[in-house]
């Protein structure tokens, strides 16, 4: 048995092969985990759950040998008050490794943007130490921080010691448990106006204001299944939230881009113009005599990549605000849906309202109507365009498709009460 | 002898707390960006990995951006703590994709930055982009949980992901792509990581058909929602017999019925593997949001580093990176050049098996913008 630093580790011949290579690997991270909190344990520290790395090592050994999971389905846990945010997951090696036997999952909301202090994540490193397996993931998919295995009865404490984070470990302030299951799952946002000049609309204020206003429908699973909101600051969706969000805010604008001539001439002296821009504009719509960019603006289609390459003279239109995208979700059951179209254009000023108000109703129809595990998306191909158009209380649009029908198959309800 | 009470900590005599919600966004800024919030002017890319952020206030900020695994342990996070407190004031952020970034307000503090966070974590610097100049870093992978810890998979997460970045690693700290490429990976088709609209995509399939254990079932499952988690109807109740019974020529082992019901496992060492997806994208720049497509429907679970798998997308990157125009993403590459061509120039087969049979997603779907991309 491998010893390090005086701690005893499992032997581990084919992890030990994803230590080698230049990217860091997550088997040192694993290794690391099992070494320090030992020897914090041998220091004097208190540690709730010794050996957990450990146990993982060996049964993830087991798995990449065997080449399958060893994990189970989740049994039922949970801490007071909420019905999500804490996955239960056990392993199928009890008798073999039962440091690893409950290795449950705990979702922390991040702050908005993945901003943190470092005074903050070493109070959740402390407490994490203490009360877990010192793993964790930075982040998990739908961007909550993972804390990576912990036994049932550590659950409480842990909840406990975030939730007063601030006064037990010094963070400037407590962190709130993330969603799971069939809830409003945690809403997240790219940097927005915080680092990036292209954000039409403040994702982050957005994001923050829907986690605080639906803090029960984050934290109380009640829906046909889960539901994700994703804040873009513009259409380069860095947050992928067009293919990862039933309701995505994707930034945009309604007027002409602005241009500084004089910064594109500087662009000039560096880059072809109109190789990198005018070429590559999908509707034709900008031209470049040497002198002057002109943009048709009443034939652009705000698709970012103009003013991805001349960040310094062109900046997107005043009259800002966002386009709703609906349905986005991956294949389980009736396919991978990118969102599509349901409201056009919502001013900045009106956004987070306008979008509540929409939200809101969406659940109530979807909570009514939707069957088990049936996704928004799902749900609009199944009762029809038409009806979640009145849900919302939005007119068609050309806009909410590629193209209209191409069959005269129509449902003429009014005349057929 | 009176048994001596166990000592309780603070953590379990307080008063549960709930629905407080996340830290504000506010208190964790780095005070520049606090200063300059939502006044910025214009950014541009210093090096691989470096952007230079210029407010209208003059001010300057160079957000260093470095690699992670995604799993971190604590101590490599008070580490990165440690280095933030000494290089940017105590203020750090992660990105959607698991880098890390810095920020620096001098600029000649970013060349020890990058040596520091090198010797110290072993996390490279880049994964960015120059736009202006159409120069591109490979971004990091985004995954799943695999064998790490998830019930489900049909293949590792953080394994692969490792081997294929070991190998494309060049193409993380430098810029040698013409266009932007996103890697993702999920361990199932539930796909936690949502891959479906990625440049180039790896998931776990399996390829046989679950093994019902009437007994598992009849204990732990509930049979009205495992039949209608079946998209292909190949699931039946038998009611008499308190189970499930299963038309094998309908199933297409998507495993959603083993997340409902653990009485159905779906795993197959030998038949579970990777299938790769191409040409998804959700940016609208240029040409409209795509999902991707599959160009190999099955290649071996081979741990520990699926040498398969990684030079197949090897293959299909470096293939699209000598081959497409500036600004080409893979999706607008093929789309220029052809589907024939793309397997001609991969060197992947095209089979019957790349040809679309699952009847579950509606035709209308085709008509929906898929886009914030329109005229007013």
């Amino acid at each position: 048995m491998p010893v390090v630093d005086g701690v005893e580790l499992p032997e581990t011949p084919l992890l030990d092969e994803l230590e080698k290579g230049p990217w860091p690997s997550f088997v040192k991270e694993i290794k690391r985990a099992a070494i320090e909190q030992e020897k914090a344990m041998k220091a004097g520290k208190k540690i709730k759950l010794p050996g957990s790395a450990k146990g993982l090592l060996k049964v993830l050994e087991l798995a990449y040998k065997e080449k399958r999971t060893h994990w189970k389905h989740g049994g039922i846990v949970s801490v007071i008050g909420y019905g999500g945010g804490v996955i239960g997951r056990y392993c199928d090696l009890e008798d073999k490794v039962p440091e690893v036997w409950h290795f449950h999952t705990i979702r922390v909301n991040m702050p908005a943007g993945w901003f943190y202090t470092t005074k903050a994540l070493r109070a959740l490193c402390d407490a994490w130490e203490k009360w877990g397996s010192g793993l964790t993931n930075f982040h998990g998919s739908t961007g909550d921080i993972i804390l990576l295995g912990t036994r049932t009865e550590h659950l409480q404490p842990m909840a406990n010691a975030l939730a007063y984070l601030d006064k037990f470990y010094g963070s400037p302030a407590p962190f709130d448990i993330g969603g799971s299951g069939s809830d409003l799952r945690t809403p997240s946002c790219c940097m927005g106006p915080s680092l990036c000049e292209f954000a039409c609309y403040d994702t982050l204020k957005a994001c923050y204001e829907f986690t605080m206003r639906y803090q029960n429908e984050l934290h109380r699973p009640m829906w046909p299944y889960k539901f994700k909101i994703k804040c873009a600051g513009c259409p380069n969706d860095c947050i992928a939230s067009k293919a990862r969000a039933d309701f995505a805010i994707i930034g945009t604008w309604k007027d002409e881009i602005q241009i500084d001539q004089e910064a594109v001439r500087e662009y000039a002296k560096v880059i072809d113009i109109e190789e990198h821009v005018v070429k590559k504009c999908p509707t034709k719509a900008i031209s470049w005599d040497g002198k002057e960019l002109k943009i048709d603006n009443k034939n652009c289609i705000r698709c970012m990549h103009c003013i991805n390459v001349m960040p310094k003279a062109l900046k997107p239109g005043k009259e800002r605000g966002a386009t709703i995208l609906i349905g986005g979700k991956a294949p389980f059951v009736d396919g991978a849906i990118i969102g599509w179209v349901a409201v056009p254009f919502i001013p900045e000023n009106e956004l987070i309202e306008k979008c509540c108000e929409i939200l809101e109703a969406i659940w109530e129809w979807w909570d009514e109507e939707g069957k088990f595990r049936e996704r928004v998306g799902e749900l609009i191909w199944r009762k029809g365009m038409d009806e979640f158009l009145k849900v919302i209380g939005q007119k068609a649009d050309v806009r909410m498709v590629y193209a209209p029908r191409n069959n005269p198959f129509i449902f003429w309800r009014e005349l057929n009460p | 002898m009176v048994a001596q009470e166990v000592e309780k900590e603070p953590e379990e005599t307080v008063q549960p707390k709930t629905d407080f919600g996340p830290p504000h966004y506010e208190i964790m800024m780095h005070p520049i960006i606090k200063k300059n919030y939502g006044k910025w002017k214009y950014h541009e890319a210093v090096r691989p990995g470096v952007i230079k952020r210029v407010a209208e206030s003059g001010d300057v900020l160079y957000v260093v951006r470095f690699g992670s695994p995604r799993l971190l342990s604590i101590y490599t996070i008070r580490d990165i703590c440690d280095i933030a407190d000494k290089y940017s004031d105590g203020y750090l952020r992660f990105t959607s994709r698991h880098n890390v970034e810095f920020f620096l307000t001098d600029p000649d503090k970013i060349e020890p930055l990058i040596q520091e966070v090198q010797e110290k974590l072993g996390f490279p610097c880049g994964g960015t982009r120059d736009t202006t100049n159409a120069r591109y870093c490979l971004s990091n992978i985004i995954h799943t949980q695999g064998w790490v810890h998830c019930h489900t998979p049909a293949t590792d997460a953080s394994g692969i992901v490792k081997s294929v970045m070991d190998e494309l690693y060049d193409y993380f700290v430098d810029y040698k792509l013409p266009a932007q490429c996103r890697i993702s990976l999920a361990c199932c088709a539930n796909m936690c990581g949502a891959v479906h609209a990625s440049d180039i995509s790896m998931v776990g399939v399996h390829r046989k058909v679950p093994k019902i254990d009437d007994d598992a079932v009849r204990r732990t499952c509930e049979i009205p929602s495992t039949v209608a988690a079946c998209p292909t109807g190949a699931l039946k109740p038998d009611m008499k017999r308190k189970t499930v019974v299963l038309d094998k020529d309908k199933c297409m082992y998507c495993g959603n019925c083993y997340t409902m019901c653990p009485g159905m496992p779906i795993f197959d060492p030998e038949n579970d593997g990777v299938a790769i997806l191409v040409a998804g994208k959700v940016s609208d720049a240029r040409y409209p949001p795509q999902l991707s497509k599959v160009v190999v429907p099955w290649l071996p679970n081979n741990p520990p580093r699926w040498p398969e798998v990684v030079q197949t997308v090897k293959k299909i990157l470096e293939t699209w990176a000598t081959h497409a125009e500036k600004y080409e993403r893979i999706a607008e590459w093929i789309h220029r050049i052809g589907w024939e061509k793309f397997f001609e120039l991969t060197g992947l087969d095209f089979t019957e098996k790349l040809i679309d049979d699952y009847r579950r997603t509606p035709y209308i779907y085709a008509s929906y913008r898929t886009s914030a991309a329109f005229r007013w």
